[in-house]
């Protein structure tokens, strides 16, 4: 009983405390957004959404957050964490090294409520570039073959196929902060995986998409959305060896 | 920041603060560019004083003789050495040329299209533009 004691004892001596502030805004009835504050106990491991649920659980049921995996992979907690887009699944609250921690909705998309915001737009701009292996034949048929790769055509896409589609690339993109019509990182990193499949046949069609003036041309190597980018997809690579193709640097 | 579409705006696209050197270098590019615009149109101006004779030449040329007149022309020789040496940089870039090998990769993510051949070519556009700005400043103000 007295070693249950002193462990509960210990674990409650290693717990400190945050200030979370909660951007709250519901278009339906608010002009305009304002932050909530809650005092949240944390251990080394806790992450921000694991913060964000505790306040939801014993404080404010009504904050609005969308989540599913909690480990990096369905992209649902995209969020402005102290003023830059990361996972609130993947980011430590002992890592951002802050008494106050700030989340609000990512920037560059709708908000639906609190930190909750639309994708809509994000998967017209990815559908948009057509984000399947285009060809004339398929592996689908009874007597075809599985098309061959090898390992060094695989390393050509594959850091690119990692993408979740987070959001994250083009909430912290200098070019969408202000061009509502600009294809974005995200579609445009995707674009070249396909582009870069040796299997793929689809190149010039999906060229002549991004080919326009809200287009690839838009993209002015910031490389902020390489810096967010949870999965290490680095997307300004993709969008230059794009370029390259179109400015002939590349064939 | 409209809620409409939530986005970020102009401030959000010319805050060099959040993203490192990288967004810095874009900051500055497009401050140059818009610099340079701006001394490209007074420029014309400057130099259609000639129709006003050689009285009237000589008259705006002594603007440029003041302090802050050679402090202006010191800002644009700054703007343009940054412009030109960062534009070459960025061009490269554009091209696909020195911004890494696609591969699988490893935790943490370091982008590799942030390289330190980007780097060194940001920081040597910075040294440039503040070597030439100098030597600008000496010339001017050591008549």
């Amino acid at each position: 009983m007295a070693q249950v004691s002193s462990i509960a004892e210990e674990q409650a001596s290693t717990l400190k405390t945050i200030t979370l502030r909660i951007a709250r805004y519901n278009p339906e009835h608010d002009d305009s957004s304002k932050f909530m504050e809650f005092n949240v106990s944390y251990e080394k491991w806790t992450t921000v959404l694991e913060a964000i649920l505790d306040v939801k659980k014993h404080h404010d049921h009504s904050v609005a957050v969308r989540y599913s995996c909690r480990q990096a992979t369905c992209g649902s907690c995209g969020m402005m964490i102290n003023g830059k887009p990361k996972l609130a699944c993947f980011t430590k609250i002992s890592e951002l090294n802050s008494n106050v921690i700030t989340v609000e909705p990512m920037n560059n998309f709708p908000i639906i409520r609190d930190l909750a915001v639309k994708f809509e737009r994000l998967f017209d701009t990815h559908q948009k570039i057509k984000p399947y292996l285009i060809r004339d034949d398929t592996e689908l048929e009874s007597d075809a073959k599985e098309f061959l790769q090898s390992p060094k055509e695989l390393e050509q896409y594959i850091q690119f196929a990692n993408c979740i589609k987070c959001g994250l690339c083009n909430s912290a993109c200098p070019t969408m902060a202000t061009d509502s019509s600009f294809v974005g990182p995200q579609a445009l990193a995707q674009a070249y995986r396909y582009v870069a499949d040796s299997r793929d046949k689809g190149k010039d069609s999906r060229l002549k998409i991004i080919d326009e003036s809200h287009g690839i041309w838009r993209c002015h190597f910031a490389g902020s959305c390489s810096q967010v980018c949870p999965k290490g997809v680095d997307p300004a690579m993709g969008i230059q060896f794009l370029r390259g193709y179109l400015l002939g640097f590349r064939s | 920041m409209t809620h409409d579409e939530h986005k970020e705006g102009i401030g959000g696209m010319a805050n060099p603060t959040r993203y490192g050197i990288e967004r810095v270098a874009y900051w500055l590019m497009r401050l140059s560019g818009l610099g340079l615009l701006a001394y490209f149109v007074a420029h014309i101006y400057e130099t259609s004083n000639i129709l006003r004779g050689q009285v009237g030449w000589n008259e705006f040329l002594e603007l440029t003789q003041t302090t802050e007149g050679h402090i202006f022309l010191a800002l644009v020789i700054a703007m343009c050495v940054f412009h030109t040496v960062n534009g070459v940089r960025v061009m490269l870039g554009h091209g696909g040329v020195g911004v890494g090998k696609p591969a699988r990769p490893d935790y943490p993510y370091d982008p590799a299209s942030q390289n330190y051949r980007h780097k060194i070519g940001i920081y040597s556009a910075i040294l440039l533009a503040a070597i030439a700005t100098m030597y600008g400043l000496a010339v001017m103000f050591g008549e």
